[in-house]
């Protein structure tokens, strides 16, 4: 029984989901809203769940002296004082505080983590970028024409190297994203069937 | 002082990189703390300078664009705030150029986000465009909050059969039923427009597969340059346009100054970006093919 129910669960849910796509009938609507509901309660408790994990991960590394454990400190402190002032005594989210933080520590950390990239990426392209075969003289050509088509310098003068950009995007581009999509889309399919149907059971655990 | 800024740049960068070059072809290997030190300087050089250019607006972006413009005056445009403080720079000013372009046409607009760090930065949106630059705009009428609820995916899902159902009220706890603007909006397949900005997940690719393909609703993404050719695959059906980064929200908002000349002294942070994003690429573009000049000497010389 600990396997068989969880499986039945899978299989009528599953089946449910697949035919109610297809069965435009308010009743169908009414149980998939009702459903969909229940998948935002699961992830509300995952994201509980998720918190307490950090927080037993933290408190340990910070207990034992593990290395690096003083930027465990900063992140329960970061993540002790953001709850605090995003409650509804404090404020809530539109509190002094709250906004500050907000502003003026996260948006400034993320923007400059992002902004690194910058840097490897110009010291990535030095060492990689080299037309070593023809397929990565391709990839580097191309490279350089929607480097180019991005660079406003040219103006009109670079109609033809815009030209030339949109058709990479559009064509070669579009050819392998899309086949690659729908690559990922039957695969998800065939795994779906497997789950539905019980042949994949990874997700039940080992046990 | 623009051009001035452009031509000490310039010189400074491109006699800097032509010494890099010979150094480099005499065998000697580049640090990359020199490629670091370079992309500074030409980022900051183009800060202090204000370097900036003349956008010419793409068919993928102006298609975005058209489609705002070609809308009746009171069409109901959803913007969803899809992302975090490290996407704002590339991605916020497309969100700030959507709500300037509806609300000057007339459009009614519904902000919400999926990201919970994306409710702040609309709320910044409302602070600083819609009631300083639009202080005629009445909450409830032109303008709505609905602000952040999780759940992901799960709340596209939701809102493509019922709005009410994942928010019985907006932002502030106003009931969507005493809200002017939610008196013909049951659900998303009754919005016109709508404009996700982001370029994580979930974001716009998500708005297209639950809400736009679903509910017939036309999508025009704004993304973070990163995933831009990852929706690629969906223009021209599925998505109408797509703006893609800096240089997306730039020739939006120089769109935007074109053809409503009010706008020529609203703050267009896109158009002040691409110009150290260029320099950038221009000495990303030169150290690529100092590279391979290098590349090809040393390749000779191994062959003699």
């Amino acid at each position: 029984m600990k396997k068989e129910i969880p499986l039945a669960i899978v299989f009528v849910a599953g089946v449910f989901m697949a035919v109610q796509f297809f069965v435009p009938h308010a009743g169908s609507e009414w149980i998939y809203e009702f459903v969909m509901e229940w998948t935002i309660i699961i992830g509300i408790f995952a994201l509980a769940l998720g918190i307490w994990s950090l927080l037993r991960v933290s408190t340990t590394k910070i207990k034992r002296k593990m290395e690096n454990w003083p930027y465990a400190v900063v992140l329960l402190a970061g993540l002790v004082s953001m709850i605090i002032f995003g409650m509804g005594f404090m404020g809530g989210v539109e509190s002094y505080m709250f906004r500050h933080f907000f502003n003026h520590v996260m948006i400034p950390l993320h923007a400059t983590m992002f902004s690194l990239l910058a840097f490897f990426i110009a010291s990535a392209a030095f060492r990689a970028f080299k037309a070593r075969s023809a397929l990565a003289t391709v990839l580097l050509i191309s490279a350089l024409v929607l480097m180019l088509r991005f660079n406003p310098y040219l103006g009109p003068v670079g109609d033809l190297d815009a030209d030339l950009a949109s058709w990479i995007l559009n064509v070669p581009n579009l050819a392998a994203k899309r086949a690659i999509i729908i690559g990922i889309g039957l695969g998800m399919v065939a795994t779906a069937l497997k789950v539905i149907l019980g042949i994949e059971r990874s997700y039940m655990g080992s046990d | 002082m623009t051009n001035i800024g452009v031509i000490i740049s310039m010189v400074f960068i491109f006699g800097g990189l032509l010494a890099i070059m010979i150094y480099s072809l005499r065998g000697k290997d580049i640090d990359r703390r020199i490629i670091f030190l370079f992309v500074f300087i030409s980022v900051a050089t183009s800060v202090i300078f204000n370097v900036e250019f003349k956008e010419y607006p793409t068919v993928i972006v102006k298609k975005v664009f058209d489609k705002i413009e070609s809308l009746p005056p009171g069409s109901k445009v959803l913007i969803s705030f899809d992302f975090d403080p490290a996407m704002k720079p590339e991605v916020f000013p497309m969100a700030n150029a959507f709500v300037r372009h509806c609300l000057v046409k007339g459009h009614k607009i519904y902000l919400m986000t999926i990201w919970a760090t994306g409710q702040a930065l609309m709320n910044e949106t409302v602070e600083t465009v819609i009631k300083e630059e639009f202080p005629d705009a009445v909450y409830g009428e032109d303008y709505v909050t609905l602000g952040f609820k999780a759940g992901g995916v799960g709340v596209l899902n939701v809102i493509i059969t019922d709005f009410r159902k994942m928010y019985p009220t907006d932002e502030h706890g106003t009931s969507l039923d005493s809200i002017p603007l939610f008196a013909e909006v049951k659900s998303a397949k009754d919005l016109d427009l709508v404009l996700p900005i982001g370029g994580g997940q979930p974001g716009p690719k998500e708005w297209i597969l639950f809400i736009g393909d679903p509910g017939d609703v036309p999508i025009a993404p704004g993304l973070a340059a990163v995933v831009a050719p990852l929706i690629y695959p969906y223009y021209p059906k599925q998505a109408i346009g797509l703006l893609g980064g800096v240089k997306g929200a730039a020739e939006y908002e120089s769109l935007l100054r074109q053809v409503y000349p009010q706008f020529q002294d609203v703050p267009a942070p896109a158009l002040r970006m691409m110009g150290p994003q260029t320099m950038a690429h221009i000495v990303i573009m030169a150290f690529i093919v100092i590279g391979n000049i290098t590349y090809f000497r040393s390749r000779r010389r191994g062959a003699e």
